[in-house]
Parts: C-alpha cells; sequence; structure tokens
C-alpha cells in the first residue's frame, strides 16, 4: 500500500513541474522520465531473475524505428507508439527462445549483441530506414512549449506505468518465482517452477516499456540515427542506475535515475570533453565501494552478497 | 528381479534403464519397481549410481535407454518441472536453498510452484504450518543462510513436503549429523511415509537403512545387483563382494550362519 | 578461382584476429572476467608504436615488446587495485567494472591523442606478391606471420614456464591450485597483465594495416568476442580456430553479401553460436 502512495505522490510532484512553465525544466523532467523507465523495466530481467541484460538498448532503438518507419508511412503519433510496444514484445518473446537458457557472461554478450545485429541491420537497409543518415519524423503542429509538455506527459505516464507494473510484479507470483530463480535456479526448477516462462515473462516485461520509450523518444527528437538510439551507453546507464539505487529493490531504480540524471547534468556542463571519463570513473567507485548503492547507506550495511 | 507387494499398484517403475555420460555407464540396464507405501533403502558403494537413479527419475539427467513410467505414465524425458508437479520430490545431498529468503518463504516456494498452493497467501499459510510441524517455528521469519545445518536440512525435507508428492527421494538426508539428530530424522521419515508417501532413501548408514526400509535395494557400478527384504539382502554374497571385495566376502561366506 | 583469393584473405585475416583474441580469450576462461578494456589495450598498443614510429624512427615489429611491456604493466595494474576486488562478485559487476575503467581509459585518449585517425606509413613500403591467381600485400603477410609467432609463443610459455603452469592450474581449478600452494591473486594479475601485453602487441601489428584511434577500440573488441565464441574460451587453439574461422566467415560474406554485412553477419554469428554451441569449435577450457 505505501508502495502506491509513493508512487501516486511522486507523479504528482514530477507532473507539478509543468506548472512551473520552465522549458528546461519541463525538458529534465522528460529525461528523467524517460531514464527511470528504463531502469525500473531492466530491473525486471537484471534486478528481479538476476539476469545480467544488456539488451536496453536493442529494445530501445527497436520501438524508436518501428514506431518512426510506422509514421513515415502515415500512421499517427499515438498508435505508432503502441504498436512500438508491441513490436518489442514480439521481439523480445522470439529473442529469448534463444538466449534465455543462457547464463552469466554467455547472456549478456548475446544480449549486447542483439542491439549490434539490429543497428548494423538499420544502416544496411536504407531504403526503409535512411540508414546512416537518419530518419526525419514529423513534427507536431504545436508551439515549442506546447511541444515540451506534451512529452513531458507522454514519458511521465509511461514512467507511471511502468512503475505500477513493477509494484504489482513484486508483489506477484510471478515476482517471488524471479527472486527464487536468481537465488537458485536449479532448485526453482526442482520444486516444479517453469523458469522459461518466468523469464521469458521478465524479459518481455524489461522491452515492451523501454520500446515505447524508444518511440517517444524518436518523436520528441525529431530527427534519429542507428548509432544514437542504439547506442551501448543506452544498455548500460540504466544497469548503472539501478546500481546506483540499490539492486533488487522497488524504487531503487527510480532513485538511481534521479541521482545519476543530476550527475550527467553537472557533469556534462562542467566538464564536457571529460564527461565519458567521469561517468567511468563514477561506475568505478560504485562498484568498487557502493555495490549495493545508496540503498546500503539508507539501511545499513545489509549482511549477504549483492544479488 | 523385480519385486512388488501383491495387488499394490506400482507407483514407479523402471525398465532396462541406462544412462550413459560419453560412454560411460553411470545407470546400467537398471529394472525395478517401486510400490506405494514402501519404504525402499536404496544402497551401493560411492558412485554406485544412487544419486543418477534419482537424476534420472526427476529428469536432470534423462535416461538415454529403457523407459521410466510414474503409475504407469511414461516419463522418461519429462523436463524437471513437470516431473515435480507430478508429485515427485527429492532432497539434495548438499542442500539447496534460496538463501536469502527467510524459511517461511523456502517452504512456500515448494507449496507454490508445482501448483499446490494457489497464491501466496495459501502457500505461506501452508510453509507456515509445516514449519511448526518439523520444528522450525522459531526460524520461519529468519534468512535461510542464517540456519544451522541440522536445520537446513529439515528446510529441504520441509520443501519437499510442502510439494505434497506422492514419491519422495532422500539423498543422504544424514550426512552431517549427530547421533540424536539422526534418531530424530529417522522417527520423521516414519511419520511422513505414514502419512501416506512413498519414499526411497538414499543412505550410507546401515543402521539408518536397515531400521526403517521395508525393502533393500543395491546398485553397484551402475547394475542393480540386489533387490528384496532388508535381511535377504543384507546376506546376499554379491552385495558383501561389492562393498568388501572378493577376498573379504570369500571370508565372510566362510564364518556367516 | 576468386575463392583462392577469399580464402588467402581469410587465412591472412584469421592469423590477425587470432592475435587479437588470445588475450581476451585468457582473461576470460582463467578469470572468468570480460576484459572490457581489451579494445583500448590494443588502440593504446597502436598509439605507442605510432608515435614510436614517427618520433625516434622504429620499426612498430622492434616496439612490440616494449609496448607489450607497456601494457603489461597497465594491465597488471588495473587488476591487482580494481578488478581483484570484485573478481568473486556476480558477472554483472565485473563487466559494469571494465566498462566503467574502458570509459576512463577511451577517454583519456580522446583527449591526449584526438579522435583523427593515424596510420603508420611504412618507408619504404612493404608492396605486394601475386601467388598464381592470389594477391598477397606483404604487409598483412607479415603481421599475420608475426600475429601467429607471438601466439605461439604465449603457447609455449604457458606449457612450459612456472607462472604459465600456474595460470593453466588456476583455469583448470581454482581452489585446488590455492591448495597446492599456487598464489591465485598473483597469477590473476599476470594473467590480465599477459593479456593486456597481448593486447599491446596485437596493436602494435594492426598499427601498419588499419588506421588507429580510440573510437576503433570497440571494433577490436568486437572481433574478439566473436572468435572466443566460435573457437572456444581460454586456449590458444580455441582462439587461432576462432580466428581463422571469424577471418574466413567475414572474407565469405564481403564476396556474397558485400563488406557493408560484414559486422552484421559475424554478430548473427555470434548470436546463433551462442544460442546453440556456446562453448565454441573446441570447447570450454575455462568458465562459463
Amino acid at each position: 500500500m505505501r508502495s502506491w502512495i509513493t508512487l501516486a505522490l511522486g507523479a504528482a510532484a514530477l507532473a507539478a513541474l509543468m506548472l512551473t512553465g520552465n522549458n528546461y525544466f519541463l525538458r529534465l523532467g522528460t529525461f528523467f522520465a524517460m531514464y527511470a523507465t528504463l531502469a525500473l523495466s531492466w530491473n525486471f530481467i537484471g534486478g528481479l531473475a538476476g539476469y545480467p541484460s544488456f539488451a536496453t538498448a536493442a529494445f530501445f532503438g527497436l520501438g524508436c524505428y518501428a514506431s518512426a518507419i510506422l509514421q513515415s508511412k502515415g500512421l499517427p503519433m499515438v498508435p505508432a507508439w503502441g504498436v512500438a510496444g508491441l513490436a518489442a514484445i514480439a521481439f523480445a518473446a522470439l529473442i529469448g527462445l534463444a538466449i534465455l537458457h543462457l547464463k552469466g557472461h554467455y547472456f549478456a554478450i548475446a544480449s549486447l549483441a542483439i542491439a549490434e545485429v539490429l543497428r548494423e541491420l538499420v544502416n544496411t537497409q536504407g531504403h526503409l530506414t535512411g540508414g546512416g543518415m537518419g530518419l526525419n519524423l514529423p513534427i507536431l503542429k504545436l508551439g515549442v512549449e506546447q511541444q515540451a509538455r506534451v512529452f513531458f506527459v507522454a514519458m511521465l505516464l509511461l514512467a507511471t506505468v511502468t512503475a505500477a507494473v513493477s509494484i504489482i510484479v513484486h508483489g506477484s507470483k510471478l515476482g517471488f518465482g524471479l527472486r527464487c530463480i536468481q537465488q537458485n535456479e536449479d532448485a526453482a526448477v526442482m520444486l516444479g517452477l517453469d523458469a522459461r516462462a518466468h523469464k521469458t515473462a521478465a524479459f518481455a516485461l524489461s522491452a515492451v516499456f523501454t520500446g515505447v520509450a524508444g518511440a517517444i523518444y524518436g518523436n520528441w527528437v525529431h530527427y534519429i540515427e542507428p548509432s544514437d538510439v542504439f547506442d551501448v551507453l543506452l544498455a548500460v546507464k540504466p544497469l548503472v542506475m539501478v546500481l546506483l539505487g540499490g539492486l533488487g529493490t522497488l524504487f531503487g531504480p527510480v532513485i538511481g535515475a534521479a541521482v545519476f540524471l543530476l550527475l550527467e547534468e553537472v557533469v556534462w556542463r562542467s566538464f564536457l570533453t571529460v564527461h565519458a571519463a567521469v561517468l567511468g570513473a563514477l561506475i568505478v567507485l560504485l562498484v568498487l565501494f557502493l555495490p549495493r548503492g545508496l540503498a546500503a547507506i539508507r539501511f545499513g550495511w545489509r549482511k549477504g552478497a549483492t544479488a | 528381479m523385480a519385486q512388488g507387494g501383491d495387488g499394490v499398484s506400482a507407483l514407479l517403475e523402471f525398465d532396462n534403464v541406462s544412462r550413459a555420460f560419453k560412454g560411460l555407464h553411470a545407470l546400467d540396464d537398471v529394472s525395478l519397481r517401486v510400490d506405494e507405501g514402501e519404504i525402499v533403502g536404496l544402497i551401493g558403494p560411492n558412485g554406485a549410481g544412487k544419486t543418477t537413479l534419482v537424476n534420472v527419475v526427476t529428469g536432470v539427467h534423462p535416461a538415454t535407454d529403457g523407459e521410466v513410467r510414474l503409475r504407469g505414465r511414461a516419463i522418461t524425458r519429462l523436463a524437471p518441472n513437470k516431473v515435480a508437479r507430478l508429485g515427485v520430490a527429492r532432497t539434495f545431498q548438499i542442500v539447496q536453498p534460496f538463501p536469502r529468503m527467510t524459511v517461511g518463504e523456502n517452504i512456500a516456494a515448494g507449496a507454490l510452484f508445482p501448483g499446490v498452493a494457489c497464491s501466496m497467501h495459501e502457500a505461506m499459510a501452508h510453509a507456515r504450518e509445516l514449519a511448526d510441524r518439523l520444528g522450525l517455528g522459531d526460524v520461519v521469519d529468519k534468512s535461510a543462510d542464517t540456519l544451522t545445518l541440522a536445520k537446513r536440512k529439515r528446510l529441504e525435507l520441509a520443501k519437499s513436503l510442502a510439494m505434497r508428492p506422492k514419491l519422495l527421494f532422500l539423498d543422504e538426508v544424514n550426512a552431517g549429523l549427530n547421533s540424536t539428530e539422526v534418531d530424530a530424522a529417522l522417527a520423521l521419515i516414519r511419520d511422513i511415509a505414514a502419512s501416506g508417501i512413498t519414499i526411497v532413501v538414499i543412505e550410507h548408514l546401515m543402521k539408518v537403512v536397515l531400521s526403517i526400509s521395508t525393502r533393500l535395494v543395491v546398485l553397484h557400478h551402475g547394475r542393480l545387483i540386489a533387490n528384496g527384504p532388508p535381511e535377504q539382502v543384507v546376506r546376499d554374497p554379491h552385495v558383501a563382494e561389492a562393498y568388501l571385495g572378493k577376498r573379504y566376502a570369500a571370508a565372510m561366506a566362510g564364518t556367516a550362519p | 578461382m576468386i575463392y583462392f583469393q577469399v580464402l588467402a584473405n581469410g587465412l591472412v585475416l584469421g592469423g590477425l584476429y587470432a592475435c587479437i583474441a588470445v588475450g581476451f580469450s585468457l582473461v576470460w576462461g582463467v578469470l572468468n572476467v570480460i576484459n572490457l578494456l581489451h579494445g583500448s589495450f590494443i588502440v593504446l598498443g597502436a598509439y605507442v608504436a605510432f608515435f614510436g614510429y614517427n618520433l625516434l624512427g622504429l620499426h612498430p615489429f622492434l616496439i612490440l615488446p616494449f609496448a607489450g611491456l607497456l601494457l603489461f604493466g597497465l594491465g597488471y595494474g588495473v587488476q591487482r587495485l580494481a578488478i581483484n576486488r570484485v573478481i568473486t562478485a556476480p558477472v554483472l559487476m565485473t563487466l559494469t567494472l571494465t566498462f566503467g575503467l574502458d570509459l576512463l581509459l577511451n577517454n583519456a585518449m580522446l583527449v591526449a591523442f584526438k579522435a583523427d585517425y593515424r596510420k603508420v606509413i611504412l618507408d619504404p613500403p612493404l608492396g605486394s606478391v601475386v601467388l598464381g591467381p592470389v594477391y598477397l600485400p606483404l604487409d598483412r603477410v607479415a603481421v599475420m606471420l608475426l600475429a601467429l609467432l607471438l601466439t605461439l609463443l604465449l603457447y609455449l610459455v604457458l606449457r612450459s614456464s612456472k607462472i604459465g603452469r600456474a595460470i593453466v592450474a588456476v583455469r583448470m581449478d581454482r581452489e585446488a591450485a590455492a591448495l597446492m600452494g599456487v598464489e591465485v591473486m598473483k597469477t590473476n594479475a599476470m594473467t590480465f597483465g599477459i593479456g593486456a601485453f597481448m593486447a599491446g602487441a596485437a596493436g602494435c601489428l594492426l598499427s601498419i594495416i588499419y588506421p588507429i584511434s580510440p573510437l576503433n577500440s570497440s571494433l577490436f573488441l568486437g572481433k574478439a568476442f566473436v572468435v572466443c565464441v566460435l573457437g572456444g574460451l581460454g586456449s590458444v587453439l580455441g582462439a587461432i580456430v576462432g580466428g581463422v574461422a571469424l577471418g574466413l566467415i567475414e572474407s565469405l560474406s564481403a564476396l556474397w553479401f558485400g563488406p557493408e554485412y560484414a559486422v552484421t553477419v559475424s554478430f548473427t554469428l555470434l548470436i546463433v553460436f551462442l544460442a546453440v554451441r556456446p562453448t565454441g569449435l573446441i570447447g570450454k577450457r575455462g568458465y562459463e
């Protein structure tokens, strides 16, 4: 119950940003909602099930391009976003058949390779995707401020839905099963758990909202290209956010997303040429000294290894 | 060589089952039958294939030859989670808990995953009841990795019982326990059998196996070499040979009544 | 007849790929660590060769041992100070850590050397030779031969030196090795250092045929991945088999589908192999 109240309050507080009418804050808010969506999504497969997925970039890019291509063929914006989400689920289920039986490093690389293959496919099928030249998306016939609001609301809604689904899953049989898979998959199977179904569900969940986020992102920035939306950093950042906020916790991803975004903004403004290095340093420090994330500071150093 | 009670239905049947790993036969042409209500002791020297037998039944290492039937239905190459749902449970020699979950949650998993309980609520209620019955009531909300070995073994057992199995394999439940703990475990096993669960006990300790088994099955190098009432099997020269080697077995034969 | 050329191209590439991948494969197979810094190590080795050649006039092949040793030191340090702390942690942690370290190194190189593509232009150039239907640029052949030589040297070191045997022991059974008196921590650091050495050496060799830039590091890393999955982890033979396999496949697919599909084909193959035979053609010698 507490989680729902937290979610409602948080969403309302964020929505209040709109009242400020400040475009910069709206932009930040939109990014925050997007990051939160990606981090919460990753948490299904990476945090709950314990499978280190690097497929976020693949789903994001897939959703983005699916939506963009459909719109270039005449489909209106919002339905295109919906179809992008469906495409992401279908793709996750399909790929899951091939790679979800893998563990550890092998799973990680396979999930990373998917984004590479998709990116190269987009690059080479220029007639459909614009290839390396990128793709333009239709611009909404609204004023700049209005547009900022529209996309802010869209991302916020998406993030809220993702968070709501997270709350439901964490408390459900699915969530319980996934946690058991993470702690001892063989034992869970011996007790009768259908691990494949559970993992596929987690993988699909990690894909759907990410895909829609990609679709919304495409319309927000008007112009997309493969190296941008299939960037490996898009796969790593959500992971770092979840680690930052606390792996396996419910709202850790959201907190991590907020902290990460703030750091990113500060660093980008002050250290443009070395911002990648600063991100790298942050990651290194996080892994070496704070593997349980900020959750460790809040709840005290819990015993037991990180998931 | 298969023996069973008269008129009692066969719960588990092995028909010429073999399991080979790259040419090495862990199980070699084994045929046996376990009837409902039995407590079968499965013994044999190290490496005889006892755990492989359990692995074959539960689907961890499917048989490479032959057929396995549960209540007449072939389960030879069924996936482990499906076999579990059909009512087969097992404990592991090296206990396999969910380390960061509570004792209660561990047991609840055993009720939830095979479909015995339909909701978390139901599963947890079931779990608390079992925990009390098995003497884990005081640790039911503690994390599984904080338990002593004896309690972990009991947790392992509780998880299996939560599945409401028809057939239960106990793989070396007494390893690492002291004499008092072993006696307690034996009483527990008798209780479980009395509640209607057919049990196959894999054991090294002869005292344990002889005191509770209604029948003994002996494996050696993957082959079934003896199958019958305990008093009979213990005197079987082939069994003595398997455990002691030819010379000692011959010496024993000279002095045995 | 064009297939002879394709075959030759494939083999030449193969030797090179084997050298690029063998250090990576060793670290992964023995330490169970995927070293995402590997690509940047290679690029750094290439820069050492570039500056050595342009500032000191030394041939990259001569600089090779120095580049190797430099990278060895760097690798040893990184392992000892950072990676060792998380070596028993889950895969997620080590992957993220090496990713972060790579961001650091790569950005540092970008700042120091700029993103512009450099190349070592040998003067006088090595030219080429024509063997029947096959056209062989000599610089590539020389690189391939040296790469193979280096790889075989590594094999000998692993087989016969004390540290080599310690590494193999740890690869087979970490705990048993520790019980036998092998200093696992030091062996870990040596393994990583050797992996870095091979990367630096590969970089030196590559400097005369590939353009050098920090932007290229993920390209080399990608190749190393595919070679390891194709050939099998933790063994020199696996790296050679995987390298040659990849070289041949790239050559063939360049012919059949066009060179722009090279990356797509190799990564698709990676996924296929992971899906059906993750231990590669030779098989698993190291960790999962």
